[in-house]
C-alpha cells in the first residue's frame, strides 16, 4: 500500500489541509474508490476503511493481478466530519456540487478539478454517495442516465438491484456524472444509510467491489457470485409520501415483501400521541428504501416501493 | 390580499407556510399585466425583506396609480430565514436547485413546484437576492445570453449599478429564474449587498428600478425618478481575483473604487507570525464590484471582482 498526496491546500486556522490517496498494487490505473465526500457520511468512510483493510491483505497475499493499480481515496472532507458539519467548513459548499471543478477557483472547486484530473485516469471508478433522501435502501448500484452508463458492467457487482435515474439539475455538478463525461465507467453504490453505521450493509458493499474487481480481472479472489441484478428505472418506484407530520412509526422496513393494503407505518401525532394516519401499501411489491428520521414533516417521501414483484 | 401558495406541516405543532400579498386595481379590467416579486429563497439573505416591504408600501401610499398585478412572495424558504441558514434546515438542500419541482416530491420540491405554478402566467419576474456572507456585491441584475434580448429593456430600466450577462452554457439548470424563462415568464435576478443585511441605499435604489418596471409594463401610472444607466457586462468583462494563501484579507479599496491595473487591492495576513502572506493587486484597470466581506480566507477565496470595459449605456 502506498499512501500518496492527491491534493493539498494552506488553512487560516487549522495548519494544512490535504487528500490522500491509498493505492494496492501498480501499474495500469484499473479501479477507483471514493469515500465520503460530506461530514455525515460515516457509512461511506467505513466501507472504505474496511476495503482498504481487505486490499492491503490481498496485496500482501499477491492476490493483486500484476500490472493493476487500485486507488482508494476514504474522505475529501474529512474536516467537516471532525467539526460535526455537513459540508466545507469554510463556506458550507458540497464538493459533491462542485464537479468538473475549477482549479483557480474557491477551495472545494480546486478539489473537486484536481482530484477529478487524477482519478480520470481509472478505468472503473467506485462511489459511496449519499442519498438526497435520507433513510435505509436495499443495497444497490445507482447510475444517472448519461448515456455512458452501462447496466452490463454494474451487474457485475451482484447486487440486488441496478437503478437508472435521468440526472436531475445538480446531478451535472456530481462527482459521478462528470466521471462518466470524462469516459471513466462509473458506479454509485447505496449500501446502509449516511450517519450511522451498518455492519451488515457494509460488509454487502465491501464484497460486492471485491467481486466486480475479481470479474475485471483487478483482483483475484474467490467469492460468492452474487445477484443477477434486476435492472429498474427509478421513475418506476412507487413514491409513498407522509400525509401527515409527527412521529414515524415504521412497521416495515426495507426488503419485506408487502401487500396491497398492508399497513407500513403510522404517523403520530408528538403532542397526544394520537395515529394520525396510516401509511398503506397502495401496491404488491417490496419496500426497497425507508427513511429513518425519528419524525417526518408532511409530504416527504417515507417509502419507496418495487412494484408487482417477488423476492 | 395575502394567500398562501404553500402549506406544510411540520413535524410538531406547526405549518409552513409560504405566502404571497397581491396588489392589485380595485376595479381591474381583466386585461392587467402581472409582475411578481420573490424573495427569500436563501435564508441569510435579507435584502429583498425590505425591498418587498418597501414596494408594498409605497404602492399603498398611492394604491389609486396601480394599474397591474404585483405578487410578492417574500419569504419563498420561511424555515431557512427563521433559522437563519441559506439552505432549507433539515435536508440542508439548496432551495434554488429544486425548480421545477414536483408534485409528488419533498417538502422543499413540493414546495418548488406550488410556486413555480403560482406564478406561471405572469409577464415579468424578479428574483431578489443579496449576496451571501462572503461577498459583497453592487446592486446588479443577472441574466443568461440567451435571453438577453427579451430582457434587456427591462434591465435596463431597473436602476442596477450593472448587468452582468453570463453564458447560457455555464448556468445550471434548477433554478427559479431558469426555469421561469424556459417556461415562457421573463425573469431576471438581483443582487445587492450582502447575507444577513439590509442596505437600505441599495434597496430604495432597485425599488425605485422596480417602478420603473412597472411603469414602463403599465402596471404603474405615478411617478418614477430618473434611472442610472448601468454598466452591461459579460463574462469577459468580469475578472475575479482570488486569494492563494490562507488567513485575514485586510482590503484597502471600497466597492465602486475605481483601480488601476497594479494597484494594491488589499493583502492577507497569517495572524499568528504577524506577517503579510500576499499582497493582491488589481490584474487589470476598472471598477470593483465585489469585494470580500467576510474576512477569513484560504487558498481559492473569492477576494474581489473588477468590472472591466462593458457596454455603457450612457
Amino acid at each position: 500500500m502506498n499512501k500518496e498526496m492527491l491534493f493539498t491546500m494552506n488553512t487560516a486556522f487549522r495548519d494544512e489541509y490535504s487528500i490522500y490517496g491509498y493505492t494496492y498494487g501498480k501499474g495500469a490505473k484499473a479501479a477507483c474508490i471514493v469515500g465520503a465526500m460530506r461530514g455525515n457520511e460515516y457509512q461511506q468512510i467505513y466501507i472504505c476503511s474496511l476495503l482498504s483493510k481487505r486490499l492491503a491483505e490481498l496485496e500482501s497475499q499477491g492476490d493483486i493481478v500484476s500490472g493493476k493499480e487500485i486507488m482508494i481515496i476514504p474522505s475529501l472532507n474529512y474536516s467537516s466530519m471532525n467539526a460535526g458539519r455537513k459540508y466545507w467548513l469554510s463556506d458550507d459548499s458540497d464538493i459533491n456540487r462542485s464537479f468538473p471543478g475549477n482549479p483557480e477557483g474557491p477551495a472545494t472547486s480546486r478539489i473537486a478539478a484536481s482530484l477529478l484530473e487524477r482519478i480520470k485516469e481509472y478505468s472503473y471508478g467506485i462511489q459511496f454517495p449519499s442519498f438526497y433522501l435520507q433513510g435505509e435502501f436495499i443495497s444497490h448500484v445507482r447510475m444517472i442516465r448519461t448515456g455512458h452508463e452501462s447496466t452490463n458492467l454494474a451487474n457485475l457487482f451482484g447486487l440486488p438491484y441496478v437503478l437508472t435515474s435521468d440526472s436531475r439539475s445538480f446531478d451535472h455538478a456530481t462527482l459521478n456524472y462528470n466521471w462518466q463525461m470524462e469516459g471513466t465507467e462509473a458506479f454509485s453504490i447505496y449500501s446502509g444509510g449516511t450517519e450511522r453505521i451498518d455492519e451488515k450493509s457494509a460488509g454487502v458493499a465491501v464484497s460486492a467491489v471485491l467481486r466486480f474487481l475479481t470479474r475485471m480481472g483487478i483482483i483475484k479472489y474467490n467469492c460468492h457470485g452474487g445477484y443477477i441484478s434486476t435492472v429498474m428505472n427509478e421513475e418506476d418506484m412507487v413514491n409513498i409520501k407522509a400525509y401527515d407530520a409527527g412521529f414515524f412509526h415504521k412497521l416495515v422496513g426495507i426488503n419485506r415483501e408487502v401487500k396491497r393494503g398492508q399497513v407500513l407505518a403510522e404517523i403520530i401525532d408528538p403532542m397526544d400521541g394520537k395515529v394520525l394516519s396510516e401509511v398503506i401499501a397502495p401496491t404488491n411489491g417490496i419496500v426497497f428504501f425507508v427513511q429513518d428520521s425519528p419524525m417526518v414533516f408532511q409530504n416527504v417521501i417515507i417509502y419507496k416501493l418495487i412494484r408487482k414483484i417477488h423476492k | 390580499m395575502i394567500e398562501t401558495v404553500v402549506s406544510v406541516n411540520l413535524m410538531v405543532g406547526e405549518v409552513l407556510k409560504i405566502k404571497k400579498n397581491r396588489l392589485a386595481p380595485d376595479f381591474p379590467n381583466g386585461n392587467e399585466k402581472r409582475i411578481c416579486l420573490v424573495s427569500g429563497i436563501y435564508g441569510d439573505e435579507l435584502q429583498g425583506q425590505y425591498i418587498c416591504y418597501e414596494v408594498i408600501r409605497r404602492i399603498k401610499k398611492e394604491y389609486h396609480n396601480l394599474t397591474g398585478i404585483v405578487d410578492v412572495y417574500p419569504t419563498l424558504n420561511p424555515l431557512g430565514m427563521a433559522a437563519k441558514i441559506r439552505e432549507i434546515p433539515g435536508s440542508q438542500i439548496d432551495m434554488n436547485e429544486l425548480f421545477p419541482g414536483s408534485q409528488s416530491g419533498a417538502m422543499g420540491e413540493y414546495a418548488a413546484y406550488n410556486i413555480l405554478q403560482d406564478i406561471l402566467g405572469a409577464d415579468f419576474c424578479i428574483d431578489i437576492h443579496a449576496s451571501n456572507l462572503y461577498l459583497h456585491e453592487i446592486p446588479q441584475v443577472r441574466m443568461n445570453d440567451d435571453v438577453e434580448d427579451i430582457l434587456m429593456p427591462y434591465a435596463k430600466l431597473f436602476n442596477a449599478d450593472m448587468i452582468w450577462v453570463h453564458p447560457s452554457t455555464q448556468v445550471r439548470d434548477g433554478s427559479l429564474a431558469y426555469e421561469l424563462n424556459k417556461r415562457g415568464v421573463k425573469c431576471f435576478v438581483t443582487e445587492s449587498g450582502f447575507a444577513y443585511k439590509i442596505n437600505q441605499d441599495y434597496g430604495n435604489q432597485l425599488v425605485d428600478g422596480i417602478f420603473a418596471i412597472m411603469k414602463y409594463m403599465g402596471i404603474w401610472q405615478g411617478d418614477v425618478p430618473e434611472i442610472k444607466n448601468s454598466i452591461i457586462a459579460h463574462d469577459n468583462d468580469i475578472i475575479y481575483i482570488n486569494s492563494e494563501s490562507s488567513g485575514i484579507f485586510i482590503p484597502r479599496v471600497k466597492m465602486f473604487d475605481r483601480v488601476n491595473k497594479g494597484d494594491e487591492l488589499g493583502y492577507v495576513v497569517n495572524v499568528i507570525t504577524g506577517s503579510v502572506e500576499e499582497s493582491i493587486k488589481a490584474p487589470v484597470t476598472g471598477t470593483i464590484c465585489a469585494l470580500r466581506e467576510y474576512p477569513a480566507t484560504e487558498e481559492g477565496s473569492l477576494l474581489a471582482r473588477i468590472v472591466v470595459g462593458g457596454e455603457s449605456d450612457e
